[in-house]
């Protein structure tokens, strides 16, 4: 355990002590607050029906969930490719540590400094309360989901990361596997119907709907947890692979 | 301490390591001598528990490697070849997190951070970034994350490379002041470093070991058979290789003119044809520089140069591979 914190701390000093997280922070909320200023101007335009904030907060939450998903391959890509590259995971390997520890480290890691990031955007809902009281419930599903999808996402840049000694690399395929999960069922007519019901249950975006929408459903949340499951797995499995290479 | 038994290490097809097996008693101070590629750094990283061998037992005070990898690591100190470290952060910073995973409660951990601060006499670059650093100091950073927790074994990967002679002699008193308490196994490419430093030599090449001796074993190895390069000017140069070949002591004379000088030496390359010519003479057990004066004073030749050849690695490397071929 205490192998752990040691890596969350090494970690987080390396997000908090450079520039790096601060201009990716001011960058994501520079994005998601055109979302949230353009998502509520325009339900204020039109938004004539009787739901207009839930329909609101479902439209957001869509929203950060696309910012999350560009955003989070460049918070896990440098987690092993860089350390793989400078030659520093030999050190890290040598020391009396599991493997687990050093992966369940960097992940915490990266998730804290995820909701770091996502955080500021606390700040949304308060405005709209002043502005308009309504039911905080909503607005905790979908934060429910966004912290759900961020730990998928960094689960699986992770384990891109661990392939890779090239942070480039690391990064632009988190970002392409990411994408492709979300949209797999993009287009109901591109796909037989089959198929359709497989891809969409893989999906990440099938999944996230109903938190946007205000429901905490556990198959949903089941759904997640197995994804981040799956991923952190694989990602042990390569960690592992050092110690395969050379067997006969 | 160190138990290797019959280890084998295969990358794909290409065999690093060929049954290698040597021990290194407690308190010794042992070198690992080899050109680049023969397997030095494999065997070190399958020592501190990076990969396993192929096949084979490795014992780290009497603990087997497989059977407890966390105790043994526990045990080891380890500066890896190429030490970079983590660029961004702080020397303390960075000794404070191996601190943690090394050793137990915080106030233990304080006092070591700062005991291999002084120790690597890195007291006043504490607080810069380790990117910011010199070559030198960042070896200094790598030793004093092995020394943590003062290891009972330390396994250190070239750990003179890129320092400059006199933090050299420094690395080398401070491995030497261990010696007795911690084992230590080092490598080098460099046969005198080695002989400096370490009770016991191990030398390998292309993964297998081909001698283990102290090393004054090894330079009567060496000094077996003595060299002398010597450039003459001589009015009947025709006589020059006879006459010297006619010196007490002298068992074989190599011409070393012309292309073949310019290969085999780069000092003599530089030297103008008109310079003379130069030779280089084999003798047993000593050198004969003496009997080349008093021949050069006899024949009233001019001497342009006269200088022992020191034997390289590589020249012992030919010389003991030669051996067990055709032994």
């Amino acid at each position: 355990m205490k192998n752990f914190w040691a890596v969350v701390g090494k970690e987080l000093r390396s997000y908090f002590c450079s520039p790096f997280i601060y201009l990716l922070t001011a960058v994501f909320l520079l994005l998601s607050g055109w979302y949230f200023y353009s998502d509520l101007i325009f339900y204020a335009q039109f938004g004539f029906g009787m739901n207009i904030l839930e329909n609101f907060w479902q439209l957001l939450f869509t929203d950060l969930r696309l910012i999350l998903l560009f955003f989070i391959p460049f918070m896990t890509m440098r987690l092993f490719a860089e350390e793989k590259r400078l030659g520093t995971i030999e050190l890290l390997f040598t020391y009396p540590m599991r493997d687990g520890e050093i992966f369940w480290g960097k992940f915490v890691a990266c998730t804290l400094a995820t909701l770091f990031m996502l955080s500021f955007t606390a700040l949304y809902p308060v405005i709209v309360y002043t502005l308009q009281p309504f039911d905080w419930t909503v607005v905790l599903a979908g934060y429910t989901g966004l912290v759900l999808l961020a730990l998928s996402f960094i689960a699986c840049g992770l384990f891109i990361s661990s392939l890779t000694d090239n942070l480039v690399v690391a990064g632009s395929a988190a970002l392409g596997v990411v994408l492709f999960l979300w949209i797999l069922s993009w287009n109901d007519g591109a796909t037989e119907e089959g198929a359709l019901r497989v891809l969409a249950q893989i999906s990440t975006v099938t999944h996230f709907q109903g938190f946007a929408q205000g429901f905490i459903d556990s198959k949903e949340v089941t759904f997640f947890l197995c994804f981040v499951a799956f991923f952190s797995f694989l990602t042990l499995r390569s960690l592992e692979t050092r110690q395969w290479k050379g067997r006969r | 301490m160190i138990e290797i038994h019959d280890v084998t290490k295969y990358y794909g097809r290409v065999r690093a390591l060929h049954d290698v097996s040597f021990d290194v008693p407690q308190g010794e101070v042992v070198g690992l001598l080899g050109p680049n590629g023969s397997g030095k750094t494999t065997l070190m990283r399958i020592l501190t528990g990076f990969f396993p061998p192929t096949s084979g037992q490795v014992r780290v005070g009497g603990l087997s490697l497989s059977d407890a990898p966390l105790q043994v690591r526990d045990q080891i100190g380890y500066l890896p070849e190429n030490v970079v470290l983590y660029p961004d952060m702080s020397v303390r910073a960075f000794l404070r997190f191996c601190a943690r995973v090394k050793l137990g409660n915080a106030l233990e951990r304080l006092a070591e951070v700062a005991r291999v601060l002084s120790q690597c006499r890195l007291e006043d670059v504490a607080g810069r970034r380790i990117g910011a650093l010199s070559k030198g100091y960042r070896q200094r950073v790598g030793l004093a994350q092995a020394l943590l927790g003062a290891p009972r074994v330390l396994i250190l990967d070239e750990p003179t490379v890129g320092l400059d002679p006199h933090q050299v002699i420094e690395m080398r008193a401070l491995i030497k002041g261990l010696a007795g308490e911690t084992t230590v196994l080092l490598s080098s490419h460099i046969l005198s470093e080695v002989g400096l430093t370490c009770q016991r030599v191990v030398i390998i090449d292309k993964g297998r070991i081909i001698a283990q001796d102290r090393p004054d074993s090894l330079d009567a190895l060496v000094q077996g058979t003595t060299r002398t390069f010597v450039r003459l000017r001589a009015p009947h140069a025709a006589d020059l290789t006879q006459a010297l070949r006619a010196l007490p002591g002298v068992s074989e004379v190599v011409p070393r003119d012309g292309h073949a000088a310019e290969n085999a030496d780069t000092v003599s390359a530089e030297a103008a044809p008109d310079d003379g010519r130069a030779f280089v003479l084999v003798s047993r057990d000593r050198s004969v520089a003496r009997e080349i004066a008093q021949a050069v004073v006899e024949h009233g030749w001019d001497l342009v140069e006269l200088r022992p050849v020191t034997l390289s690695l590589e020249e012992l490397f030919v010389r003991l591979t030669g051996e067990s071929q055709a032994a």
